[in-house]
Order: C-alpha cells, then structure tokens, then sequence
C-alpha cells in the first residue's frame, strides 16, 4: 500500500530534478529545508528522526540534493522527506513536506477493531512492517 | 539541441552575446573602480572571453563538458583579492556558470573543527551555503599544518577536493593567501593544484597606484587633500612601504583613518571657529605628518628608542 503523506504523495515519485526544483523554491522562499527519515511511517507518527541539523542560509538546492544523496545511500530502504520550515515570525512551523524517498515494498497498514463495553468498537491501524524490530523493517 | 540543427552554417554575433549578458559592464566597471593590477585584468578579461565563447559551444553543442572554473589568487595583504573574487562570482553568474552567484568568505576557522568528528559537518555546511556560488578561502595555506600530522585541516581538504571535482557545475572554488606560502601549500597538496585552472597573480602596487587609492577612497568618503596634505602624503606613501607589515591598499585605507581622526581632533580642538563644508572636507598637511612615519624619518634612532618604550 503506497504511503499517502505530505504534499505530492498521490502524484508519481518526483524526480530529482522535480525535487530540487521544489527545495529551490523552498529556498527562495527563505524557509530552512531539513531532511528526515523514519522506518515507522504511521501516520500519527510525528517524530522523524532528523538527518544532520536543519539547514538555514543555503541559497541553492545543490547543497540539500548532495545531503539527500548521502542520506539515501545510508538510509535508501526507508521513507525520507523533506521539510521547509518558515522562521518568520507568526509562522514559525512548517511550509511544506514531501516524501523523496519510499522503500521499495510497502506493506501497508492492518485495522485493528477492539471491541469495548458494550458492544463499542476502538480501532487502531497498525503497520504491518512496525512487527520486526527497528532497522530490519523493509528490506 | 542536437547535432543536426546545430550545422556548421549556424552564425553567432559575438557582440550580440556580449551584450546579452552585459558582462562588458563588470568589466569596464573593473577597469575603473580597481587601480593597477595590469596583469589581474588581463587576465580576468581572458577567463570572461573563453568563459563567453564556452558559452556558444555549449548552445551550438560542441561541448558538453563543464569547464573548470577554480582559481588561485595569490598576492600580498591588500591587493585586492577578495575584492575581484566578487567581480568575479558576478561574471560567472551573468555567464551563467554559476547559479546563484553570491560569495561566501571563509578562512580556516569554519571549516575545521576542534575535536573529532567536528569537521566534516562544518567544511560540508559552508560547502552547502556556498553551492551555486563561489566560495572564497582567504588564507587557505593555513588548512594545511605540515607540522601536525594529526590536524583536522587535512580532513577539511579532502572534503574540499572531493566537492571540487564530483559538483564542478553547482560551485568555484578561489583560494586566496600569500604567493609563497600558497606555493608551499600546493607542494603538499599536489591534488589541489591539478583542480585549479586558473592561477592568478597579484602584484603589489606601485606609489603612484597608491595614491590613486588613497584619492578614490577618500573621494568616496567626501574627503579630499588639500596641496600641501598631497605632498605629505605621496611622502608618507614613499615612508610607509619601506616599513615591516606593509599591507598595500590595507594600510592605506588604515592611515586615511587615522588622518580623518586626527582632522576631527583638529576641528573640534577650535570650537569657536565657524567652519565651511570645504575645511570639514579636506584633509591638510598637519594631519597627514603628524603620522608615526614620520616621526621614524627624522631620527631612526629616537624611533628605535621609542619602539622599546613602547
């Protein structure tokens, strides 16, 4: 099941040129581009880990494109996504996130329904590649 | 473009490309804003005119190659290299060699690291700020300390050296420092050498040459000489470069500041005068000789005796 999350998820996988046109204008937009990676991609998962610190004053993708690179030949079997935050005051949060690197098979999500007192259903989604430890998860 | 569009009967008008990326300007502009350095604009006009030609191959696809584009400025302290590093990064981004075009100015404190491990994320950040512009290494002999086979500059080079040659196209490299110490640093780093095309030159000024700035500087501060301060201060140029720690345009622009202080402190000293925009203006003799250089003229050894009071 192909993961939905962030902009441009329901599109095809961008290209690196696509990618670094996105981080480009990101960039000029004056927001700060970070790169995250994660094997857990529950959607309620809201803590990436982060590849090397956020990266403020670049002014070309180049230097964020070299960085993904690196990350990708550390971490190409799992999802990786840029984030652009905006420093400026009253926004202070993230602009725009985006997948640029997904593993090659994606299990998917199982849902999970407990039943409660009387007769109540709770549902939990649970990713089937979240079962084997962390590191080992696809691939 | 391909091979059959480009034919050889494809013609270019070399003024028409000059002017579209009106780089003709920065040049002219180089000529009249920068005093001396002959051979520099020499050859800064012949890297723009192979850089332009470059150009047209490129479009008419007779090249696919990126040229390499690093440079070696090498010279004595205030020369003016940092200075036509700018002009420089704006030629190669009006040629479109590089992208962005802005310069970022480091020396060897932001690239290498204190402990291990430090380095390679500080060299790799500046790499980042610096990508699609020119990143300009003031004093590079300095990353190399032959006498510390343990230091984390050599770290900082390999670094360099590898983004130098894997991502020619997202950025230019100018190393700048001393002419015989650079020398000594290319010897130890043989790879460096090879990646740089261009080595240029900077040769030190001469006294007319350095009068010339000090006027340009001062014209662009509202300042000027009077006659007699003229004289003075063709002296005290004569004076200055036979002393130690001559620094070229540097120690010019430092000794202006000191006569405009000492002109202020002349002004002020005579509160009751009522002065004109010309005496606030102008510069005069008194404050040029007050200098320290003089004082050494006049008795090499009262100065001697100073020097040890001091």
């Amino acid at each position: 099941m192909r993961i939905t999350q962030g902009c441009f998820s329901f599109l095809p996988d961008l290209t690196d040129e696509q990618i670094s046109r996105q981080v480009q204008y990101c960039l000029e937009n004056g927001w700060a581009v970070n790169i995250e990676f994660t094997d857990d991609p529950h959607p309620r998962n809201n803590f990436w880990e982060m590849w090397g610190l956020p990266m403020f004053d670049l002014r070309d993708a180049a230097g964020v494109m070299m960085e993904l690179n690196q990350c990708r030949k550390v971490y190409g079997d799992r999802y990786i996504r840029l984030s652009a935050f905006d420093s400026s005051h009253g926004w202070e949060s993230v602009r725009l996130s985006f997948i640029v690197n997904r593993p090659k098979e994606e299990p998917g999500f199982r849902l999970e329904r407990h039943e409660v007192a009387g007769r109540n259903i709770r549902y939990t989604t649970k990713s089937y590649a979240a079962d084997r430890p962390e590191g080992r998860r696809y691939g | 473009m391909d091979m059959d569009t480009a034919d050889m009967t494809d013609t270019v008008n070399l003024r028409e490309e000059l002017e579209a990326v009106g780089i003709e300007e920065i040049l002219t502009q180089l000529d009249r804003e920068l005093i001396g350095l002959a051979p520099v604009k020499t050859r800064i006009r012949e890297i723009a005119s192979l850089l332009l030609i470059e150009r047209i191959r490129k479009r008419l696809n007779l090249t696919s190659e990126v040229p390499t584009l690093h440079m070696s400025f090498t010279g004595n302290p205030g020369t003016g290299k940092t200075t036509v590093a700018l002009r420089i990064a704006s030629i190669l981004h009006r040629l479109g060699f590089v992208r962005r075009g802005q310069v970022v100015s480091v020396t060897r404190d932001e690239l290498v690291g204190q402990y291990i491990g430090h380095t390679a994320p500080k060299t790799k950040e500046v790499l980042k700020k610096a990508m699609g512009g020119v990143l300009f290494i003031d004093e590079a002999y300095y990353l190399h300390r032959p006498d510390n086979e343990r230091d984390y500059g050599q770290e900082a080079i390999e670094i360099l050296l590898q983004v130098m040659e894997s991502q020619r196209e997202d950025l230019v490299v100018i190393l700048a420092g001393y002419g015989d110490r650079m020398d000594k640093f290319f010897a130890s780093n043989p790879g460096f050498r090879s990646r740089i095309a261009h080595h240029i030159d900077f040769p030190d000024y001469s006294e007319p040459e350095l009068l010339a700035i000090a006027e340009l500087m001062l014209g662009d501060m509202n300042y000027k000489f009077s006659a007699d301060a003229r004289e003075a201060f063709i002296r005290y140029i004569a004076l200055r470069k036979t002393q130690p720690l001559f620094s070229n345009a540097r120690s010019i622009r430092n000794a202006l500041d000191r006569m405009r202080l000492r002109q202020a402190n002349r002004l002020v000293a005579d509160l009751d005068r009522v002065l004109t925009a010309d005496d606030i203006m102008s510069l005069e003799a008194s404050d040029v000789l007050a200098s320290r250089v003089f004082l050494k003229d006049r008795s090499t050894v009262r100065s001697a005796e100073q020097a040890r009071d001091r």
